[in-house]
């Protein structure tokens, strides 16, 4: 099956139909409502938080954050920016609690530093791979997205990006213009090696956070460094077990 | 677009970051639309820190509201007092947890029930609108902007 990524800009391949298409396959939903749930979970939320979602879409993943019990820590509230105004319309007729934004998360991230607790992403970053025009480049896009997403956050806040990287080269840059833009970086497989692969870039701002929660992790690929720490270093891969050595 | 979020908008144009000017977004022809969002006393008391007072007055006066406190309500005091440190007591604050719980039932109303419909946000430092529409706002730029 062909990437949608290598077919048409996130806008123009979102269209009408594209979106309902989305929304409505029960398939979709089911792996949506995984990811999303593990992206939770990754978060560790302890109070309800004010949450970014990167590339909302239908909202499929913030009526999940709507809804999570207080004994869970929710409910949560959420902010959604998509580049799709036919998902956004979507999301509209399907009466979602959180706020939208008809926005370019390659442009950045247009909220004042330390706004959100948490951000959220569920399968949109690998489309900053592609650039739509001679104007933008992959790393510009992503610098600019990464450099906002950091500022946005508040000190101690956590970012989940789950993507489908297209390859080793575009998982690698994606990492590794997170840490640039000052991110404590890990990412997390599951399923690795399997079809339904699930990738997850786990972010946080001000690295200490990261040491517990990598602890007894198995069969992760581990980055970390603030700032320049790592640039020019290529990831390790650290064996389960050796893991936590890495600090 | 709920009053809590305008509260930490920006303008997404590159030159504003550094001008104090684009914050907040001011709002030209809003319509005004009441939802109903359960009240959550918890998240209140984790975002009210974050939210800038004097940008929300500026905010509600634009769009009609008068009733705004001209300080931002201290509630914290109370919130620590009963979990996590039970020594510390409301020393800001002399009323009684009655008016504590309807300031913050009217917060709840203003900045998570009151949404903006239709209108623009207007930057003060650049003058770009971003328009709202269905209550979704547009911030895409074009590409000479970012």
């Amino acid at each position: 099956m062909s990437r949608p990524e290598d077919t048409l800009p996130p806008d123009l391949f979102y269209n009408d139909a594209e979106s309902r298409k989305y929304t409505t396959s029960s398939r979709i939903q089911n792996v949506q409502v995984e990811m999303t749930n593990r992206a939770l979970s990754l978060l560790h939320l302890q109070t309800p938080s004010l949450i970014l979602d990167i590339g909302c879409g239908s909202g499929l993943s913030g009526e999940i954050l709507s809804s999570v019990a207080p004994s869970s820590g929710g409910p949560h509230i959420w902010t959604g920016m998509d580049i799709s105004a036919s998902m956004l319309e979507i999301a509209l007729q399907r009466d979602v609690e959180g706020d939208l934004l008809l926005a370019d998360i390659g442009q950045g991230v247009p909220f004042r530093a330390g706004t959100f607790d948490a951000a959220i992403s569920i399968s949109a970053v690998q489309w900053l791979c592609n650039a739509e025009s001679s104007d933008t480049s992959p790393q510009g896009r992503l610098a600019r997205f990464f450099g906002g997403l950091y500022a946005s956050l508040k000190r101690g806040g956590r970012a989940v990006c789950q993507f489908y990287p297209k390859n080793e080269s575009q998982r690698s840059m994606v990492s590794a213009a997170a840490i640039r833009a000052g991110f404590g970086a890990g990412i997390l497989e599951d399923g690795g090696g399997t079809k339904g692969a699930k990738v997850y870039l786990v972010l946080s701002v001000g690295g200490g956070l990261l040491r517990g929660l990598w602890r007894g992790w198995r069969g992760w690929m581990l980055r970390r460094g603030v700032g320049e720490a790592c640039k020019g270093r290529g990831g390790r891969r650290l064996g389960g077990k050796g893991g936590s050595s890495g600090f | 677009m709920k009053i809590l979020t305008v509260n930490f908008l920006t303008c997404a144009v590159k030159a504003c970051k550094s001008s104090p000017l684009s914050f907040p977004l001011h709002f030209q022809d809003a319509e005004l639309e009441q939802s109903d969002i359960e009240y959550n006393a918890a998240f209140l008391r984790n975002i009210l820190p974050r939210v800038d007072w004097e940008a929300l007055k500026i905010t509600a006066n634009e769009l009609g509201f008068t009733t705004v406190p001209i300080e931002k309500p201290d509630l914290t005091p109370t919130s620590t007092a009963t979990d996590k440190n039970p020594v510390r007591l409301p020393i800001n604050t002399s009323e009684p947890q009655a008016t504590d719980e309807k300031t913050m039932r009217d917060l709840h109303t203003l900045l998570l029930e009151t949404e903006v419909r239709e209108g623009k946000m207007v930057c003060g430092n650049c003058g770009h609108e971003y328009k709202i529409k269905e209550g979704i706002a547009n911030f895409l730029l074009p590409s000479h902007l970012v």
